[in-house]
């Protein structure tokens, strides 16, 4: 992966991991409680605008989280099954995320990075193909393609 | 956002409470930091939800914490688990999911937590008080804890919970703070509809506005009658953490944080006024209800949150008389279940056919025998979910028009 484009830009760390997938935006918050069915990474609430969407293996990029703290069981399973996102980039801090990518790693040794990113680059964030996450345990670089 | 570690805290990180507690505070600095919570204080109580079991997560974390060595550390109660312990042959679910659901609930024994199994620890010796910081999940418990008793807790839930109770710490912000207790909405209840004589659907109704006009702001309730009781308000809590995400109300002149509407908005304007009539009232209870009244019953399901021994010396006087036709459930804790037999009253419910569910409840769990009509309720709680829960259909009424109509065996009003 040496596209020409490459584009570093800084984050904050969540949930310390590496990884890279195609991008996935989601176009509003998604409950992964009642939302994600972690035996297939598909999306499930019938409300949502991706609904029957496949989440699976790519970096999941949301402004910010939705719903019960069970989401965290949820995204945890996702991520013990392989259905889960391979790393998650967020406008707004979110415990429930947060919890539920760290029991995934803790248990499994399966990492799901989380990171927080500025404003500011959000608008380079939603246009991605393609992103790689490097966070260390304080500081992040995602490198978007 | 950068936590501020006391020496407790280093302590608990380096290993000097055991692997499990390292790896506990572990996860709740990251959790402190996705929070913005500054630093931990001291938890005096944790209430666990993880018991109810989700997935093969809910028991790998938890056998991950035995494997450690890992004890907790504060009184810890249970929530309620999948299964009836004590009456497993009421289970109607999956052999695997009756064998993976018990474990969950042994190995959380084996972590000290207490087998209370109850959505209201608030019932049991394990009651916390006023100003006590606990760690609490389960949203009726930390509704009713922050509400109604005064104590101070954040939404715990998965995972979270149980790294307080194995640290005894939780992260001071949110709700452990006297800043953030302050009422923004004031609910003002205009006049209650004269033909309720007891405060039961007031309050669910009330609750249920709350829960979905409020978000997680937190309201000033004006005008509950003043024959309002720990139960109605139990009943109130309830409904609005269900219908939304409230996790604390004050109710002037009746919980503890409100002597008077002022105290409740600690001398700040709020932020919006709701005002309910009798019809609005009226309107909300109505629509609790899926079916018409005289629809056909296949059950009355009461107790969610969990039966309190006052509710059952409710109840008791009103089994007198000829049997129900169709089958009455009633949730309660181990510990309510000690009281009502040591006062006689298991006779009256066992000569009534009443069936007592211990550890879990009516919607959690596959336990009710037949759904092929409607189900009848007193909970707003129960109201609201078993729709989705159960796929049936629910009629809400008082507690008397709940037992008329099981006796009816169809929903009946007095």
């Amino acid at each position: 992966m040496t596209g020409s484009a490459a584009v570093p830009i800084a984050a904050i760390t969540l949930v310390p991991g590496t990884s890279d997938g195609p991008a996935f935006v989601l176009q509003e918050p998604l409950s992964f409680w009642g939302g994600l069915d972690a035996t297939t990474g598909e999306i499930t609430d019938r409300w949502h605008p991706q609904s029957r969407a496949i989440l699976a293996g790519h970096v999941l990029v949301m402004e910010s989280g939705r719903g019960s703290s069970s989401g965290s069981s949820v995204l945890a399973e996702a991520i013990r099954r392989g259905t889960g996102p391979a790393g998650i980039v967020m406008l707004t801090r979110d415990a429930i995320v947060t919890v539920g990518a760290m029991i995934a790693v803790e248990l499994y040794d399966v990492s799901c990075p989380v990171v927080l990113v500025a404003a500011a680059d959000w608008p380079t964030l939603v246009t991605a193909k393609r992103l790689t996450l490097d966070a260390g345990s304080q500081r992040a670089t995602l490198t978007v393609r | 956002m950068t936590v501020t570690l006391a020496d407790a805290d280093r302590d608990l990180l380096g290993g000097a409470h055991g692997e499990a507690a390292a790896f506990a505070m572990r996860l709740m600095v990251r959790f402190a930091e996705a929070v913005g919570a500054p630093g931990f204080i001291d938890a005096r109580s944790a209430h666990i939800d993880g018991c109810l079991y989700h997935g093969q997560v809910s028991l790998d974390f938890v056998e991950h914490l035995l494997a450690l060595g890992g004890r907790v550390r504060v009184p810890t109660t249970l929530n309620v688990g999948s299964i009836d312990l004590i009456h497993p042959e009421l289970f109607r679910g999956d052999g695997d999911l009756l064998t993976a659901g018990s474990r969950l609930m042994i190995a959380h024994e084996e972590l000290g937590c207490v087998p209370s199994y109850t959505c209201a620890p608030y019932q049991t010796m394990f009651r916390p008080q006023l100003g006590w910081q606990i760690a609490w999940a389960e949203s009726n418990a930390i509704v009713f804890a922050n509400s109604v008793i005064g104590a101070r807790t954040n939404r715990y839930g998965d995972f979270t919970d149980l790294c307080c109770a194995i640290t005894g710490r939780v992260p001071n912000y949110g709700l452990h703070l006297t800043e953030n207790r302050r009422a923004r909405v004031v609910v003002e209840i205009a006049d209650l509809p004269p033909e309720w004589s007891d405060a039961g659907p007031a309050c669910v109704a009330v609750g249920h506005v709350i829960g979905r006009r409020c978000g997680e702001r937190i309201p000033a309730i004006v005008g509950l009658p003043a024959s309002t009781s720990e139960d109605d308000l139990k009943a109130l809590g309830a409904v609005s953490a269900s219908a939304g995400a409230v996790a604390m109300f004050h109710a002037v002149g009746l919980t503890p944080e409100a002597a008077t509407l002022e105290d409740a908005l600690q001398g700040e304007r709020p932020e919006e006024v709701i005002r309910l009539t009798a019809d609005d009232l009226r309107a909300t209870v109505r629509d609790l209800s899926t079916v018409p009244d005289g629809t056909p019953l296949s059950a009355v399901s009461l107790g969610t949150p969990h039966f309190s021994t006052t509710e059952f010396e409710r109840l008791v006087p009103l089994l007198s008389g000829s049997r129900p036709a169709v089958d009455m459930y009633v949730n309660t804790s181990r510990q309510v279940m000690e009281e009502v037999e040591a006062r006689g009253w298991d006779t009256a419910l066992r000569a009534a056919g009443v069936t007592v569910v211990l550890d879990t409840c009516t919607y959690v769990t596959t336990i009710m025998r037949d759904l092929s009509g409607a189900v009848m309720t007193n909970s707003g709680k129960m109201a609201y979910y078993a729709p989705g829960n159960l796929n049936v259909d629910v009629a809400f009424g008082s507690l008397a028009d709940c037992v008329a109509s099981a006796r009816a065996g169809r929903v009946v009003r007095s």
